[in-house]
């Protein structure tokens, strides 16, 4: 059996990994992603040349600075890739991990921003991940924007989404013209089926591929080493996703 | 100077002051904190350093605080911070959201003494369009006079709070790599110190403990308290208390849980000490 969490990091993975897109050279992590984290651990322990700045690990965190010097590090253009989720994501990438109703969030708080209004401008490229795929989260516009998906012109951006991935499907971002398209369709899932789970407006071509399985050499990685080098970090994660318990601190 | 506890730290702390506090990844104090609540301060206006944690939402559900800034506020993988959440919703506290990168400038602007500093992003957001503090103006530099850039207040809090390994008889104080702590300190009036442990000698006559250090310049007063960042892991010292955090996250969820917890582990353990 493949978790659903195993395919997205898979996904993530791949998407890390894509030629097309500008190389991933130094990847950095934020709080609460452990699939994204997973992804950077699966790409590095295939043998890929990565440095990974992950910032919530405790031991092998690479910042001398504090977490001042990932933003420092990313303001200089020396971070290619990062993750965002959102509490809600819009048709056009707008990112809301603020809350919604009237800011700040009097509906539904959620934890805040963090580094999302920075990050998202900063980085040649952000994969964008949400594992629930519903129209409550992936909604028409966003009720508030912590991080905005395309800017006007003449402000100063490196990039912007190059994906999304969630519980159900992977969609390609076109900032060209602020707008997703399907990617490939997680299994059990159909174009109909994800229409009606999303609350944007996307692109599909006639034939949409499936998400690839991830192979049995990514999953022995991820449930070995990566689940390792996870466990610390993000022990309920790991209990729930591959049944692995941290020693006792 | 060495104070003989974290109640006496608190003690210093006026209701009102400005209180940067770091995140549960870097050294808050917790004993600062529950301090604060015993002596049932008022008014505090809390910076997260960049975002905030279970220091945070101890201090908002006690009733300390009237508002705070952070980039966000969370218990991790515990999941939303209950206190802060409730407090929100009622509007008993004011939330000014802002995001980690702006955080750290407005400091470094302080650190520096200069009145502002400019940060990319944040330009389309609804953080900047809810801040009238922050600016945005041309970047006087671009050749063609365009490129818009937001400028940040410089950001000098009352007091920094934060939990240290240990602290030497000159009143330096040392914590490794976690130096946004090193900034807050320097930033603000004033910082106030946990430690585990008091040491002879003088960090800064040592090469390789003199980077991990903060100048006693900085220091205001430091007391010991033992796991006095607990729940929160301290550098390899201890780890992070993920059963504690998740009790308190459950208990938290109503108001007589959470008056029932300030009572067993805030209220408790000073009379049991007297």
């Amino acid at each position: 059996m493949i978790a659903p969490e195993e395919r997205i990091v898979a996904a993530l993975a791949r998407l890390i990994l894509d030629p097309a897109a500008p190389p991933a050279r130094h990847i950095a992590v934020g709080a609460a992603s452990p699939m994204p984290a997973a992804a950077c651990w699966l790409v590095k322990l295939m043998g890929h040349d990565v440095r990974l700045s992950l910032l919530h690990k405790r031991s092998g965190n690479p910042f001398t600075e504090g977490t001042r010097e990932l933003f420092d590090l990313t303001g200089q253009g020396r971070i290619d890739l990062f993750f965002l989720g959102g509490g809600q994501i819009d048709g056009q990438a707008n990112l809301n991990l603020v809350g919604t109703g009237d800011w700040p969030g009097t509906g539904v708080r959620f934890p805040g921003s963090f580094g999302s209004a920075f990050m998202y401008f900063m980085t040649p490229r952000t994969i964008l991940f949400r594992e629930e795929h519903s129209p409550r989260v992936l909604v028409d516009r966003v009720d508030n924007i912590s991080a905005p998906g395309v800017s006007a012109p003449g402000v100063f951006r490196r990039g912007t989404a190059q994906a999304l991935v969630t519980g159900r499907c992977v969609f390609r971002f076109h900032p060209d013209r602020a707008r997703f398209s399907l990617a490939s369709l997680h299994p059990g899932e159909t174009v109909d089926s994800v229409r009606e789970a999303t609350g944007f407006a996307f692109d599909a071509e006639a034939e949409i591929p499936a998400t690839p399985d991830p192979t049995e050499a990514e999953l022995a990685l991820l449930r070995g080493r990566v689940c390792d080098e996870m466990v610390e970090t993000y022990p309920e994660f790991c209990a729930r996703v591959w049944g692995r318990r941290a020693a006792a601190a | 100077m060495l104070l003989p506890s974290a109640d006496a730290l608190a003690a210093r702390i006026p209701d009102g002051a400005l209180v940067a506090i770091p995140p549960d990844n870097s050294l808050p104090s917790v004993a600062i904190a529950k301090a604060l609540i015993r002596r049932r301060a008022r008014g505090l206006r809390l910076l997260g350093v960049p975002v905030s944690g279970f220091a945070t939402d101890i201090l908002i559900g006690a009733g300390c605080v009237a508002e705070v800034e952070t980039s966000a506020v969370s218990l991790g993988e515990a999941g939303f911070a209950p206190r802060f959440s409730a407090a929100l919703k009622a509007g008993r506290i004011v939330v000014r959201d802002a995001t980690c990168p702006a955080i750290h400038t407005m400091l470094q602007a302080a650190e520096k003494g200069v009145p502002f500093m400019p940060l990319r992003g944040l330009i389309g957001s609804d953080i900047l369009a809810n801040r009238p503090d922050w600016k945005v103006m041309p970047n006087p530099f671009a050749e063609d006079g365009a490129d818009p850039i937001v400028l940040l207040p410089a950001k000098q809090p009352d007091f920094a709070i934060f939990h240290a390994a240990m602290a030497d008889s000159a009143g330096n104080v040392w914590l490794g790599r976690r130096r946004e702590c090193a900034t807050i300190a320097h930033a603000s009036k004033a910082a106030l110190v946990t430690v585990e442990r008091v040491v002879e000698g003088n960090f800064l006559e040592d090469e390789r403990l003199a980077a991990g250090a903060i100048n006693a310049t900085y220091i205001d007063a430091v007391a010991v308290a033992q796991r006095g960042a607990h729940p929160v892991a301290l550098l390899d010292e201890y780890g992070f208390d993920a059963a504690y955090v998740a009790d308190y996250a459950r208990a938290a969820k109503t108001d007589d849980g959470f008056r029932a917890w300030l009572d067993r582990e805030v209220f408790a353990p000073k009379a049991v000490a007297a």
